[in-house]
C-alpha cells in the first residue's frame, strides 16, 4: 500500500471522528428520533451473524487494513448477551476497545424464526366488507397431485378469522371512493379488537394498492383507540395488486413485528451502553442494509436477512478471488439455500418464502430445500426406492455418528461411513465422531435396498447432492442460465464436503472453499453496501405513456431515495444510481425486472426497455411475442459506494502442500476405496496445490477434494477446485 | 395404419441394468423437469384461465409413449395408433378433438399439444400438455354452449394436426385456428407458452442422456414404470376384494342438462380377479342429448385410481403407467361415460369431477376410516362477455371453488380447490382488467356438512355487472347433496341469484347461457359445502364455538352438533341434554348420508326447497343403444 493512502486514511478517519463527534452533539441537541447522522467513513466494522448454535462475528478495520473473525456460543433466552461476548473476545484480539467501532451490521434470522415457530405477535386484521375471509380462503390452493387433498391440513391465518373486522368502505380500482368510511362503526369494532388482546394491528383493504386514504384513516383511527398496537398498512408495507399476497404480507409484517422491534431495540440499547454512539443496521433480505428503526417498522423485509449474510459474503469473497458469476450453496443441517450471482450481482425477486409463507417482499433470489446434514434417508417397503429428507434429525437427537441418541442414518452419517468426516483423526471443533454408530445406521439402508453399506452411503450423499442440484437448476436454467457460465461456492457447515460432487453434477467450476465458511455470514454483513429503493406501481402500456413521462417519475423515485441514503450518512457522490422498470406483455400474470442506468434511459428511454424484455423474454422462454408492453411497477435503486477489499495474508509457497498434511486416511468415492491425505487448512498457503482425494479441516468446517481433482489455494485463502486436467490445476 | 416414425438412427435401445440409486436421480431429474414445465407455462400464458388457475398439464414419457411424470396418464400410445402420417424430430402434434384421441382431452376446449424427443436420431422420449382456451369458437363465448346437442356446435375441431414441421410452425394453420376464436391473443400466447414448456423438457431429457447415457435413461425410465406396477400390484391386492361376489357398488348423480333433464347416474362396480381390478361401469345412464358428457379415457380413470392410493403409501413416487395392466376399466359404449359421436361434450366438468366422489365412495366403502365425504367435485363456470363502452370484447373465463369435505386427517378447507394446482383469480385482478365489481368474497357459514371433521365450507361471490353483456353459469350440485359418511351430514347445495339493478331478484338455473345482464346487475354465485365425516355430536364443544367466533358457523348453525351456545361460551349443561336427545333421536349412525331416500322423494321437494322445478326423468335416444 502507497504512504499516500494511507496518508488518506488517516486523514479520513480523523475527519470522520470529528464528525462522529459533531453528529454526537448534534444527536444531543435534536432529540427527534429521526436525528441523522453522518458516517464516520474508515472507522471499525462490525459483521454480526447469530446462529442457532454459533454467533459469529467480523471486524473489518478499514483504516488498518485488518480483519478478525471471533466465534462465541449464541444465547438464544437473549441473543445480544452472545452478541456482546462476542464484541468482547473480538476486540480483545484485535486490541481496540469496543467504543472505537462505528457500525455494525447484523443479519438475524430472529424474524424468520418467529415464523417458523410460530411465536409471533396476536394479530388483528381490519379488511374491507365482504372480504373478512380473505386469509382463510387464501388462493384456493392446495398442495400436492391428484388427490392431495386427501392428507392436507390447512393451518390457521397468522391473523385467526376471530381477531378480524371488516371496515364499511370501498374504493374502485382506480382509487376513488365508492363507499365512505363508516368511523362510527370502525370505532366500536376497534374497541372490539382491541379488547381481546390483540398485540398488532394490520389494515388491509380492497384495492388499497391503488389508494392509501382509507387505509391512513382506519390507522388514525386505531391509534386513538388502540394507542400502543403496532399498525401496519398494506399501502404502506406492499402497495401491490392482488389483494391475498398483500393482506399475507402485511400481516406477517405485524406478527414479526412485535419480537423483531423488542429485540433490535435491545441490541441497539445494549450496544450503545457498551460502545457508545455505534450506527446498528440490520441487513435485509434482497441483499440491502436497513436502519435500526426501518427494520422494526418493516420486520417483514427480513426474513431472508440470514441466507443474504452468506450470499453477500460469497459475492465478497468471491469478487476478490476474481469471480463474478456465482453460484452460491450455503449447507447446514437441516436446509440448503442456493442463490445466484451474475457479473458481481445477485439475482433478487419480489418474493420470499418461509416454510409455506409467501410474501411479496423483495429478497435474494435463495432457494431453500430440505435437505442437509441431518436429513434422514429411508426406504419405503412397497417402492424400495432410495429416499432422502426432507424429514431431519436436527440438532437433537442428530446424526447416529454425534452420539447424542439419534439412530436414524443421515447424510452426515453416510459421510462418515465414506471417510469424508474422518473419525480418526482430531478435528478442529470439539465434537466427536463415531464412525460405528454411523455404520450400524447405514446398514439399514443398505438392507433395505440390498446392497453394501459404502454403496448405500454413497446413495445418501448422491441422491441429497441431486436434490440439491434440483435447487441450483431453478436459480440457474429455469432462468435461463447456463451452469458452466458459474463458479460454485460452498459455505455453511456442510457446503465444503458437497461442493466438488455438486460442481461436477453441473459442471460449474472451479467449486470455491473461502476461508472460514462457516463465518462467512458475518462476513456479508461486514462488506454490505447501503442500499436504499423507492418504488411505486405505474400500470399502463408503453404506447399510453411517454419518455418524458417515465423519465420525470423514475427521477423523482431516484431522488427520494437518494436523499434517505444521504440522511444515513452516504453523500451524494458516492452513490450509484440504478432504475427497474416492471414489465410484461400486455395480459400476462408474470412481470420481468429491467435493469437500467440513468444515463442509458435517457439513451434508449422505453424503446430500450421494451427491447430489452423482448431479448430476456426470449432467453427465458424461447419465444417472444409482438404484442403490447404493459409497465407495471417502477423503481430507483441508489447504493453507497463500494468498500475497500481487506483480506488475510496467505503467505505465498509452492504448489507443495505437505507442510499441511496431517495424516492419512482412506475414503469411498465412484465405488472404490482411495487412499487419501488430511490437511490442516491453517498450514496451507497461497499457490499450494492438494490433488484429490483429500480432506481439509478447519476449526467449524471439513471440506473435500474428490479423486481427479485439484484443489489450489488462491492469493486470498479460498481453495478453487478443479478437475485435475483442467489448465487452471496444471 | 400406425403413425409410420422416423428416425435415421434404427439401433434398438439395450436394456441395462439401473442401480436402484441412479434410478432414483433419474426419477429425481424428471420431477424438477415437469415442474419447470409449469413454472414456464404459469409465467407466460396470458388467459387467466392457465395463467391464475392454472388449467394446464403437462407430462413427460417414454419412447413408446407411457406416461414417466405427469398427472393424467398417457394418451400417446393412442395417437401412435391412430395418427395416419409420420413423426419426425422436430414435429409437434395439435389435436382437440376427443373423439379421435380416446378421451385424452374430453372437450375442444383443451388443447393437446404433443412433442417427441429425438436424441441422435433416435426417438427416446415425449412431452406433452394440454392446457384449457377460453375460447375456441363455437355458439357461444367460452365455448361450453348448454344446449349443444352435436359437437359441431361447440367450436373447431382439430383432429391430431401436425402443427409444427421439423421445427417450423405451420402459420397458415396456425391463423385459422386464431380465426376462429373470440380471443385469439389469449391462444396464441398460451399455445407459444405451452410450446416453451415443452421445448424446456426436450432440453432436459437430452441433458439426462447426457448424464446417464441413453440406454441407461432408457431404461431408468422402464424401471419407473416397473416399480409403479409392482406398488400398485400390492395395493389392489390390499384394497380391492377378491371375486364378484365381494364387489362394491357405488353410484352418484349429476342433477341436469341444463334442458330440464335429470339427475343422471353413473355407476361403478369393482372387484378384482387375481391381480387384476376391475372397475365396471355397467348401469351408468345413457349419454344425454346436451353437452354433460364425458368421454371419460380408461386410462385417465387408471390413473385418478392410482394417485388416490399410492399417495398414502410413497407421496414421493413419480406416478406413471407402469400398472395399467393391472386394472380393467369397462365403460358401456354410448353410456354417458362414453357417448357416440358427434354427442355434445363441452359442459363434461360436472360429470369429470363426480367421478371423484364416486372413486371416494366406491374405495372408501370397504375402510370406513379411510372414506372420505363428498366434496367439491366440480369446476363450476362463470362467463361474461360483451363490448364495453369503448366497444372493445372483453370476455372472462371463470372458475369456482367451494368446501374439501371432512376427510379422516380433519376437518375439510374451505372454499378450497380439490384440482391439483389450480388458484382463484384475485378479485383486485378482475376489477382492474374486466368490467366488474367483487362486493363480496366470502365463505358461507354452515354450508360444510356437520360431522367430528367437518366439511369445508363453499364461497359466496357477489359479481357487480358494470357494461351491458351475457353471463353463462355451469354448476351443479343445487339438488342432490354432496354426501356425509361415517355419520357426518350433507353439505349445503349450490344456489344464483341474480339481483337486478332495479331490485327485482331471479334464481338462475345451475347451466345456463346468455343470461343477458346490465350495469349495476349484481349476481350471488353461491358454491356448495363438503360432506361432514365421522359423528358431529362427537365434534369437541370448544372447536364448534371456535367455528362459531370465526363466522364459519351460525350459533344456530351449532345446534347441528348439539352445542348449545349462549352469550358467546357453550351451555354444557345444556349442550349434554340436547346430544343425548339427538342422539337418541336419529339412532344408528349412516355410512352415506345423501340427504335423500330417493330420487322421486327429493324431486318431490324440489320446487320448495330450491325454487325450480325438478328436472324430469331423461329420456334417452341412446336407450337404443342399450337395446342393441
Amino acid at each position: 500500500m502507497s504512504k499516500t493512502e494511507d496518508l488518506i486514511r488517516t486523514y479520513e478517519a480523523r475527519l470522520a471522528e470529528i464528525e462522529a463527534r459533531l453528529a454526537r452533539v448534534e444527536t444531543a441537541a435534536v432529540p427527534a428520533p429521526m436525528a441523522r447522522r453522518a458516517r464516520p467513513a474508515g472507522g471499525l466494522r462490525l459483521g454480526v451473524d447469530v446462529g442457532g448454535t454459533f454467533t459469529d462475528l467480523l471486524l473489518l478495520d478499514e483504516a488498518g487494513g485488518r480483519i478478525f473473525t471471533a466465534k462465541v456460543p449464541s444465547t438464544p433466552a437473549d441473543s445480544s448477551v452472545g452478541v456482546l461476548n462476542g464484541i468482547e473476545k473480538i476486540c480483545r484480539e484485535a486490541g481496540i476497545k469496543p467504543s472505537e467501532i462505528s457500525e455494525v451490521m447484523h443479519g438475524t434470522t430472529v424474524a424468520t424464526n418467529t415464523v417458523l415457530t410460530g411465536s409471533g405477535a396476536r394479530v388483528g386484521l381490519v379488511t374491507t366488507k365482504g372480504y373478512r375471509d380473505t386469509l382463510q380462503i387464501a388462493r384456493s390452493y392446495v398442495p400436492g397431485g391428484l388427490g392431495g387433498w386427501v392428507i392436507w391440513n390447512k393451518s390457521l391465518p397468522l391473523a385467526r378469522l376471530e381477531d378480524t373486522i371488516e371496515a364499511d368502505e370501498r374504493l374502485d380500482a382506480k382509487g376513488h371512493v365508492l363507499v365512505p368510511l363508516d368511523e362510527a362503526a370502525l370505532r366500536r369494532d376497534l374497541a372490539k379488537l382491541r379488547d381481546r388482546g390483540i398485540e398488532a394491528l394490520t389494515i388491509s383493504l380492497f384495492n388499497g394498492y391503488v389508494s392509501g386514504v382509507h387505509e391512513a384513516r382506519v390507522a388514525a383511527i386505531a391509534a386513538e383507540v388502540m394507542p400502543g398496537i403496532p399498525v401496519s398498512t398494506s399501502s404502506q408495507v406492499m402497495p401491490e395488486m392482488y389483494e391475498y399476497e398483500r393482506t399475507e404480507t402485511t400481516v406477517v409484517n405485524s406478527y414479526v413485528r412485535p419480537v423483531v422491534a423488542k429485540y433490535v431495540a435491545n441490541l441497539q440499547r445494549e450496544l450503545k451502553a457498551k460502545m457508545g454512539d455505534v450506527m446498528l443496521q440490520i441487513l435485509r433480505s434482497d441483499g440491502g442494509l436497513s436502519s435500526a428503526q426501518a427494520a422494526m417498522d418493516q420486520p417483514v423485509n427480513l426474513l431472508m436477512s440470514g441466507p443474504a449474510g452468506g450470499v453477500s459474503g460469497a459475492l465478497w469473497i468471491a469478487k476478490n478471488a476474481g469471480f463474478g458469476n456465482l453460484l452460491t450453496f450455503d449447507m447446514g443441517g437441516t436446509s440448503t439455500d442456493v442463490a445466484l450471482i451474475e457479473a458481481g450481482i445477485a439475482r433478487t425477486r419480489r418474493e420470499t418464502r418461509v416454510a409455506d409463507v409467501i410474501v411479496r417482499a423483495p429478497s435474494i433470489d435463495v432457494r431453500t430445500v430440505g435437505a442437509g446434514g441431518g436429513s434422514i434417508a429411508y426406504v419405503p417397503d412397497l417402492t424400495k426406492a432410495l429416499r432422502v429428507g426432507p424429514q431431519s434429525a436436527g440438532a437433537v437427537p442428530g446424526p447416529a455418528a454425534y452420539d447424542k441418541g439419534g439412530e436414524a442414518p443421515t447424510v452426515t452419517d453416510a459421510n462418515v461411513v465414506l471417510g469424508y468426516l474422518p473419525s480418526d483423526a482430531k478435528l478442529g471443533g470439539d465434537m466427536e465422531i463415531r464412525r460405528d454408530l454411523a455404520v450400524t445406521a447405514v446398514q439399514k439402508i443398505a438392507d433395505g435396498l440390498g446392497v453394501d453399506l459404502e454403496t448405500a452411503a454413497e446413495g445418501i450423499v448422491r441422491i441429497v447432492n441431486e436434490n440439491m442440484c434440483g435447487a441450483l437448476r431453478l436459480v440457474s436454467v429455469e432462468q435461463g442460465y447456463d451452469p458452466r457460465d458459474f463458479a460454485l461456492i460452498g459455505f455453511g457447515g456442510a457446503g465444503p464436503l458437497h461442493a466438488n460432487a455438486l460442481s461436477r453434477l453441473i459442471n460449474a467450476w472451479p467449486a470455491i472453499i473461502p476461508p472460514g465458511p462457516g463465518v462467512l455470514c458475518a462476513y456479508g454483513d461486514a462488506t454490505t453496501r447501503l442500499r436504499n429503493e423507492a418504488s411505486q406501481t405505474f400500470v399502463t402500456t408503453t404506447a399510453a405513456t411517454s419518455d418524458r413521462e417515465l423519465g420525470d417519475m423514475l427521477r423523482a423515485l431516484a431522488t427520494r431515495a437518494a436523499e434517505d441514503l444521504e440522511g444515513e450518512g452516504v453523500p451524494r457522490s458516492e452513490q450509484d444510481t440504478l432504475y427497474q422498470v416492471d414489465i410484461r406483455y400486455q395480459g400476462q400474470g408474470m412481470k420481468l425486472t429491467i435493469d437500467m442506468a440513468p444515463d442509458t434511459f435517457a439513451r434508449e428511454g422505453i424503446a430500450g426497455i421494451a427491447a430489452r424484455f423482448d431479448r430476456e423474454h426470449e432467453q427465458l422462454f424461447t419465444f417472444a411475442l409482438d404484442a403490447p408492453h404493459e409497465l407495471v411497477g417502477l423503481r430507483a435503486v441508489v447504493q453507497g459506494a463500494e468498500k475497500p477489499f481487506i483480506g488475510r495474508d496467505y503467505g505465498t509457497g509452492g504448489a507443495d502442500a505437505s507442510a499441511a498434511a496431517v495424516q492419512k486416511t482412506r475414503v469411498y468415492a465412484d465405488g472404490g476405496w482411495h487412499e487419501a491425505t488430511i490437511y490442516d487448512r491453517a498450514r496451507l498457503r497461497s499457490g499450494n496445490r492438494i490433488a484429490g482425494p483429500a480432506i481439509v479441516t478447519e476449526m467449524d468446517s471439513t471440506s473435500l477434494i474428490l479423486p481427479g481433482h485439484t484443489g489450489v489455494v488462491d492469493k486470498v485463502g479460498n481453495i478453487l477446485i478443479w478437475p485435475a486436467g483442467h489448465a487452471q490445476a496444471r | 395404419m400406425p403413425a409410420k416414425i422416423i428416425q435415421t438412427n434404427t439401433t434398438p435401445f439395450t436394456r441395462v441394468t439401473v442401480d436402484p440409486i441412479t434410478l432414483d436421480i433419474v426419477e429425481n431429474a424428471l420431477r424438477n423437469a415437469r415442474a419447470e414445465m409449469d413454472a414456464v407455462l404459469f409465467r407466460t400464458a396470458m388467459s387467466p384461465g392457465i395463467r391464475e388457475q392454472h388449467d394446464a398439464f403437462p407430462m413427460i414419457a417414454n419412447e413408446q409413449g407411457k406416461m414417466v411424470v405427469g398427472q393424467f396418464g398417457s394418451f400417446l400410445y393412442g395417437f401412435m395408433q391412430g395418427y395416419e402420417g409420420t413423426i419426425e424430430d422436430g414435429d409437434i402434434f395439435l389435436t382437440n378433438d376427443p373423439y379421435s384421441c380416446g378421451g385424452a382431452v374430453s372437450h375442444l376446449n383443451d388443447w393437446l399439444l404433443m412433442m417427441p424427443i429425438f436424441h441422435e436420431g433416435r426417438l427416446v422420449s415425449w412431452s406433452a400438455m394440454f392446457g384449457h382456451m377460453t375460447d375456441v369458437g363455437g355458439k357461444v363465448p367460452g365455448s361450453l354452449p348448454t344446449d349443444a346437442k352435436m359437437i359441431y356446435e361447440e367450436g373447431l375441431i382439430i383432429p391430431p394436426t401436425k402443427i409444427y414441421r421439423k421445427g417450423e410452425l405451420n402459420a397458415e394453420l396456425f391463423n385459422i385456428l386464431l380465426a376462429n376464436t373470440r380471443m385469439p391473443e389469449w391462444n396464441k400466447s398460451d399455445f407459444l407458452a405451452i410450446i416453451a414448456s415443452l421445448r424446456l423438457a426436450e432440453r432436459r431429457v437430452r441433458e439426462n442422456i447426457q448424464r446417464f447415457g441413453v440406454d441407461s435413461y432408457i431404461s431408468a425410465m422402464q424401471d419407473m414404470l416397473d416399480r409403479n406396477k409392482l406398488a400398485m400390484g400390492a395395493i389392489i391386492k390390499m384394497f380391492i376384494p377378491e371375486g364378484r361376489d365381494k364387489a362394491s357398488h357405488f353410484e352418484d348423480w349429476i342433477d341436469d342438462d341444463g334442458q330440464g333433464n335429470g339427475p343422471f347416474k353413473i355407476a361403478c362396480t369393482m372387484w378384482r380377479e387375481g391381480d387384476l381390478a376391475i372397475f365396471d361401469f355397467a348401469g351408468s345412464d345413457p349419454q344425454s342429448l346436451s353437452s354433460i358428457n364425458f368421454l371419460l379415457n380408461e386410462e385417465m380413470f387408471k390413473m385418478f385410481f392410482g394417485a388416490f392410493t399410492i399417495n398414502l403409501f410413497d407421496p414421493q413416487i413419480l406416478f406413471n403407467d407402469g400398472f395399467y395392466d393391472l386394472v380393467d376399466v369397462r365403460i358401456p359404449a354410448g353410456c354417458i361415460l362414453k357417448p357416440k359421436k358427434p354427442a355434445a361434450l363441452s359442459c363434461r366438468t360436472h360429470m369429470l369431477g363426480r367421478i371423484f366422489d364416486l372413486m371416494g365412495g366406491l374405495l372408501g366403502q370397504g375402510a370406513p376410516d379411510a372414506l372420505n365425504a363428498a366434496g367439491f367435485s366440480d369446476s363450476p363456470h362463470f362467463m361474461y362477455s360483451g363490448f364495453d363502452r369503448d366497444g372493445k370484447w372483453f370476455q372472462l373465463f371463470q372458475i369456482g371453488f367451494g368446501g374439501v369435505p371432512g376427510r379422516p386427517v380433519g376437518d375439510g378447507p374451505d372454499g378450497h380447490s380439490m384440482w391439483p394446482a389450480f388458484t382463484n383469480v384475485p378479485n383486485e385482478f378482475l376489477e382492474a382488467y374486466f368490467p366488474l365489481r367483487i362486493r363480496t368474497y366470502a365463505t358461507i357459514p354452515d354450508s360444510g356438512g356437520a360431522g367430528l371433521h367437518r366439511g369445508g365450507n363453499g364461497i359466496t361471490i357477489a359479481y357487480e355487472m358494470l357494461e351491458a353483456g351475457e353471463i353463462s353459469i355451469h354448476d351443479d350440485r343445487w339438488l342432490t347433496y354432496p354426501w356425509g359418511v361415517n355419520g357426518g351430514e350433507p353439505g349445503m347445495r349450490s344456489t344464483k341469484t341474480l339481483v337486478r339493478a332495479d331490485g327485482t331478484r331471479e334464481n338462475i338455473p345451475s347451466k345456463c347461457d346468455r343470461i343477458k345482464v346490465g350495469p349495476g346487475d349484481m349476481l350471488h354465485f353461491n358454491t356448495w359445502g363438503g360432506g361432514g365425516w365421522g359423528d358431529p355430536l362427537q365434534r369437541p364443544a370448544d372447536k364448534v364455538l371456535a367455528d362459531v367466533e370465526r363466522g364459519l358457523v351460525s350459533s344456530n348453525g351449532a345446534r347441528r352438533y348439539g352445542v348449545v351456545i349462549a352469550s358467546g361460551a357453550v351451555d354444557a349443561r345444556a349442550t349434554e341434554k340436547l346430544r343425548a336427545e339427538m342422539a337418541r333421536a336419529r339412532g344408528e349412525t349412516k355410512l352415506f348420508d345423501r340427504g335423500f331416500e330417493n330420487l322421486r322423494e327429493l324431486k318431490a321437494r324440489a320446487k320448495k326447497e330450491t325454487g325450480f322445478e325438478p328436472p324430469v326423468d331423461p329420456v334417452f335416444f341412446g336407450a337404443r343403444v342399450a337395446a342393441e
